[in-house]
């Protein structure tokens, strides 16, 4: 069970008073173990830092807070500031960075929208017109060009079907449809229209289905790089094997060789799935595997200092 | 405004699924005493009877209407007794099990209800048909209208009133430009009206007429007379700035067709009878000279047309 959250303390550290004998050690043991209704508790009586946004029920920062934030808690890594958000702020937030990113960061489009719940996609929505007075779908229209945006828009777009009922014929056919297309030469897998349909539409559990008939017919694996474009693969990846992705991901990010940019995936990653009890245990396991140590022993090895043990902390709220 | 007529005190739902009740009772059905009850009654007051109908009665009310009554008038009431959420997703559902004509439901549900209403259907849709409603309109529709209705039905367009006059210029030149060359399957066209904010659309629109001397309607007016996307493409629009102009238009065909088309008639009422059917009403009146209660009772008759009279607030109840 969490720690009640210390509201005082936790103030006081968000004010700057940091150096005025707060234990920064414990506070960031109570955040990091805190669990989301303390944080949501936090939000709502710090009327300084977070404004109600009572049409779409979330919290939102200020954005002095943010940049405040930043400042005090750089050692972070951003780690707090994201943590201390509304889940929807947060993945609003990173989908508004990658636009303005361009191109490269486009990955993380396809990683929000297709690894987060139906609801929770659809609340990081509510939050892109809070925060920014439009829709996530018509920036993104009007910001990517050429043959990822159909795929972009539709995935952003999608509000899934949540229940386990699955027509295993429709499966079957749709299996057969993405072998042709993968087969086919001429235009590229991400702008067959029907690719994009049974991705950007289609339930989770189906596309399971759909996966296994498509390996069974074509003997060779969907995950396997089956287009040209990146992000379609990526898509494939996160709908159908979140925890493989993320695993990925996050051994990117510990590198030895990785640049700044891949670097900050692990705080996005920790914070984004933290909460996630089930997810984050799939995740350790799958990191396990594919790299044969465990998740908490290579943080230990290659992070230093309170950012560390905010990971960690994280980490094992899954324990 | 809504045309719904409701009194200030009602009775309680219990005592209302009572009466239901007796309108059932014995041979035959009291459809006036259905009609004073469920025409008079908002939204929220027809769930908590169908509520309380249940808890007493141990039925759903929409079985026990669905095995009392037919034809138009059980379609009437079957709609309108429904929560709008259903309603939509009900509507939306038959439409992607339909021929062409259909697309015209899926704009229409798409375009002319706000983004929460739009959202909540599609929760609905969830719930009573256990998938999406994406990917039937998806499954069930193929190139250039799959390319227009699946970003209609998916988008959660912003409420603001905030609007971008210069994006209003660039977006209103782009329109321009693709219009003049009949490219009306347009990515970009597409693109606008399927993702910008209403207040945005408009604005775009009455650039669009300040800088080339024409409304966007007439310019479309250019086109193949049988180019059925063209056609959607229009109506699309018109859903998107003056709904009720395209309400009095689909009123309108429904009426002076041979025989009438029902489907579309009671599906206009019932689903705007609690929004804004004053208005359309007399907009209709405004252009075709006759009150719309006067045109629809010419053209129909019996417990149909009492229930459509109760609806637009012109029965004596």
């Amino acid at each position: 069970m969490a720690l009640p959250l210390d509201l005082e303390s936790l103030t006081e550290a968000f004010s700057g008073n940091l150096g005025m004998g707060v234990d920064e050690n414990a506070l960031i043991s109570t955040l990091g173990k805190s669990h989301k209704d303390h944080r949501k508790l936090f939000r709502k009586a710090s009327k300084g830092f977070f404004v109600e946004d009572e049409e779409r029920a979330f919290e939102k920062c200020h954005d002095h807070f943010v940049r405040h934030l930043k400042l005090e808690f750089s050692r972070f890594n951003n780690a707090v500031v994201m943590w201390a958000m509304h889940p929807w702020e947060r993945d609003a937030r990173l989908m508004k960075k990658a636009l303005k990113k361009g191109e490269e960061a486009y990955n993380l489009i396809v990683e929000v929208a297709c690894t987060r719940s139906a609801e929770d996609l659809l609340g990081a929505r509510k939050a892109y017109h809070s925060l920014f007075d439009q829709s996530m779908e018509e920036d993104i229209a009007s910001h990517v060009h050429g043959p990822n945006r159909k795929l972009l828009v539709g995935l952003v777009s999608a509000y899934r079907y949540e229940g386990n009922k699955v027509k295993d014929d429709s499966a079957k056919s749709e299996a057969k449809i993405l072998a042709e297309a993968v087969a086919s030469p001429g235009e590229e897998v991400v702008e067959k229209d029907e690719v994009v349909r049974i991705l950007t539409t289609r339930s989770k559990p189906h596309l399971q289905h759909v996966y296994k008939h498509f390996n069974d017919i074509k003997g060779s694996d969907l995950l396997g790089g089956v287009s040209h474009s990146s992000l379609l693969n990526e898509a494939l990846l996160c709908l159908l094997k979140p925890a493989v992705y993320f695993s990925k991901i996050l051994d990117a990010s510990l590198n030895n060789e990785a640049d700044k940019t891949t670097k900050k995936w692990l705080t996005r990653v920790f914070v984004t799935r933290a909460d996630h009890s089930d997810e984050m245990k799939e995740i350790k396991e799958e990191y396990n595997k594919l790299y044969g140590e465990t998740l908490a022993q290579r943080i230990q090895d290659k992070i230093k200092g309170n950012y560390r043990d905010f990971l960690i902390t994280l980490l094992s709220k899954s324990d | 405004m809504a045309t719904l007529k409701v009194s200030d005190s009602v009775p309680a739902p219990s005592e209302d699924a009572e009466q239901l009740r007796t309108a059932f009772e014995g041979w035959g059905t009291n459809e006036d005493l259905i009609i004073s009850i469920l025409g008079h009654r908002s939204a929220e007051q027809r769930k908590q009877i169908r509520q309380s109908y249940h808890e007493t009665y141990g039925e759903d009310l929409l079985k026990t209407l669905d095995k009392e009554l037919s034809n138009d008038f059980e379609r009437a009431i079957l709609l309108w007794t429904l929560e709008p959420a259903e309603r939509d997703a009900l509507l939306t559902n038959e439409a992607t099990k339909r021929w062409t004509s259909s697309n015209q439901v899926l704009m229409e549900v798409a375009c002319t209800r706000t983004s929460t209403q739009l959202l909540h259907a599609r929760q609905a849709y969830h719930a009573r048909y256990k998938k999406s409603l994406e990917e039937d309109v998806a499954h069930h529709t193929t190139g250039d209208f799959r390319k227009l209705l699946v970003p209609l039905v998916t988008s959660y367009r912003y409420e603001g009133d905030e609007v971008n006059m210069t994006l209003a210029k660039q977006e209103a030149k782009l329109i321009h430009e693709k219009i003049k060359d009949k490219h009306y399957t347009d990515e970009d066209v597409i693109r606008i009206l399927s993702t910008r904010s209403k207040a945005q659309i408009n604005a775009t629109f009455n650039r669009y007429q300040d800088d080339h001397g024409e409304e966007i309607l007439k310019s479309l007016e250019e086109g193949d007379d049988d180019d059925k996307f063209l056609s959607l493409l229009r109506s699309t629009i018109q859903c998107l700035t003056r709904p009720e102009l395209y309400f009095v238009d689909v009123l309108r065909s429904a009426i002076n067709k041979t025989g009438t088309d029902e489907g579309a008639l009671t599906r206009i009422v019932t689903t705007r009878a609690e929004i804004d059917l004053k208005v359309i009403g007399e907009e209709y009146q405004r252009r075709n000279s006759i009150p719309l209660e006067k045109a629809i009772t010419k053209d129909t008759r019996g417990d149909y047309e009492k229930m459509l009279v109760a609806l637009l607030g012109e029965d004596d109840a």
